[in-house]
């Protein structure tokens, strides 16, 4: 398939896949469709989308042994079967009772497989793992497990979505449910969906992961950041993703 | 060494004056009528305050006649016209601490530090605004009349 195909596949994808979640009472909204042609275009062409440039590292170090076992992702899993994944997670791994995200899986397999150091937080080779395997769900709608367990660790996180903290006394709930497509100084507020994670943020350029936009939005609000390692983000990923479900996943997601 | 005690205790007191709680004020029906600080507001610095996108953060969420400014907010009321909506008392009370005439407000409270919950290490009681700069704040909103 040549890229311009590719491309006009995607945005029909895309297109149909917000055609139908507009088409009933559903007014949910990727933050793609907030913000102007021009990024969109270049989140819809990758040789402009500066997000694939990670894909492309990722889809390298995929295949690239590491860590004292001397194992690559590869030798275990065939990348065909990420397909789904990152629409997902997160989810509690076999033999655990509580969930991790995405790129805690990926720490997992680093630690417990290839027997390695676990990547520190917003790791570029991290983010580049974690952006091949999610651009293996391209345009896969979210679709959280069913799983039980899983309901209290989202009930946590829509409370915390919905909790005011910080000097200015805010909550997610307050911008992204109540406030959400009105603008602040200037910029449209986006409905805040985790479709588009690790994204390639241009305020950051560089790709982020969705903790890092969660902490920007706390350090906006003057609020205290959790640790990194804290399980709020987890709860809090859990609920926006079930809040985004049936959202096409937008991997690797350009925003402003 | 009594005098080292004294001095101590005397620091001590001043360290509590400037920590606790900023200048009290009396909330009458739906406004603050007095002053929360000693000097006279100035309008002048008052639109500053409203203008810098870091000090009042105003126009995040409002718009306001302040043309230089490009990018301003629609989540909360035009200012233009605060000063013929409301009187000097009941816009000092909006600032100090909106949820005092709404609880819902999305409103940040410029000048309150208690029950407020996971404020960044660097802003713990501290109020968002000084009450010289609410002053400021109030004196300019008074003059946008229609």
């Amino acid at each position: 398939m040549t890229s311009r195909a590719a491309i006009a596949l995607l945005i029909a994808a895309f297109a149909a896949s917000y055609a139908l979640a507009q088409g009933s009472d559903d007014k949910r909204r990727s933050g793609y469709q907030d913000m102007g042609e021009a990024l969109q275009k270049m989140q819809d062409d990758d040789s402009a989308n500066p997000g694939m440039l990670f894909v492309q590292l990722g889809r390298q170090l995929w295949d690239k042994k590491a860590g004292s076992a001397d194992k690559a992702c590869a030798d275990c899993h065939a990348i065909a079967v990420m397909k789904g994944v990152a629409a997902r997670y997160p989810a509690i791994p076999q033999g655990a009772d509580t969930p991790i995200d995405l790129e805690g899986r990926i720490n997992l397999c680093r630690t417990e497989q290839q027997r390695g150091a676990p990547f520190p937080p917003e790791d570029q080779e991290l983010l580049a793992l974690e952006a091949w395997v999610a651009y293996q769900s391209r345009g896969e709608p979210i679709a959280p497990p069913d799983d039980p367990r899983l309901a209290p660790f989202r009930a946590q996180g829509e409370a915390l979505f919905r909790l005011r903290r910080g000097q200015l006394d805010l909550s997610c709930a307050i911008c992204h449910d109540d406030n959400a497509g009105k603008k602040l100084a200037g910029a449209t507020i986006p409905q805040g969906h985790p479709n588009g994670y690790p994204v390639y943020r241009l305020e950051w350029q560089t790709l982020g992961s969705l903790k890092r936009r969660l902490r920007n939005c706390l350090f906006g609000i003057r609020a205290e950041t959790p640790a990194w390692s804290a399980p709020d983000y987890v709860a809090l990923e859990l609920y926006l993703m079930q809040r985004a479900r049936g959202l096409p996943i937008e991997v690797p997601a350009v925003r402003p | 060494m009594r005098g080292a005690r004294f001095l101590a205790v005397l620091l001590g007191a001043l360290g509590a004056a400037t920590t606790a709680h900023a200048e009290p004020y009396v909330v009458v029906q739906d406004g603050i009528p007095k002053p929360i600080a000693a000097e006279r507001g100035d309008p002048g610095r008052g639109r500053a305050i409203v203008a810098n996108r870091s000090v009042g953060l105003c126009l995040l969420c409002h718009s306001g006649p302040i043309p230089e400014e490009r990018f301003q907010g629609n989540l909360a009321p035009s200012l233009a016209g605060a000063g013929s909506r409301s009187s000097e008392s009941q816009l000092r009370l909006r600032i100090v601490d909106a949820a005092r005439i709404n609880p819902d407000t999305i409103m940040p409270p410029y000048f309150r530090t208690d029950g407020l919950r996971n404020v960044a290490q660097p802003f713990v009681g501290k109020t968002i605004l000084t009450a010289q700069q609410v002053e400021d704040v109030v004196a300019y909103l008074v003059t946008l009349k229609d």
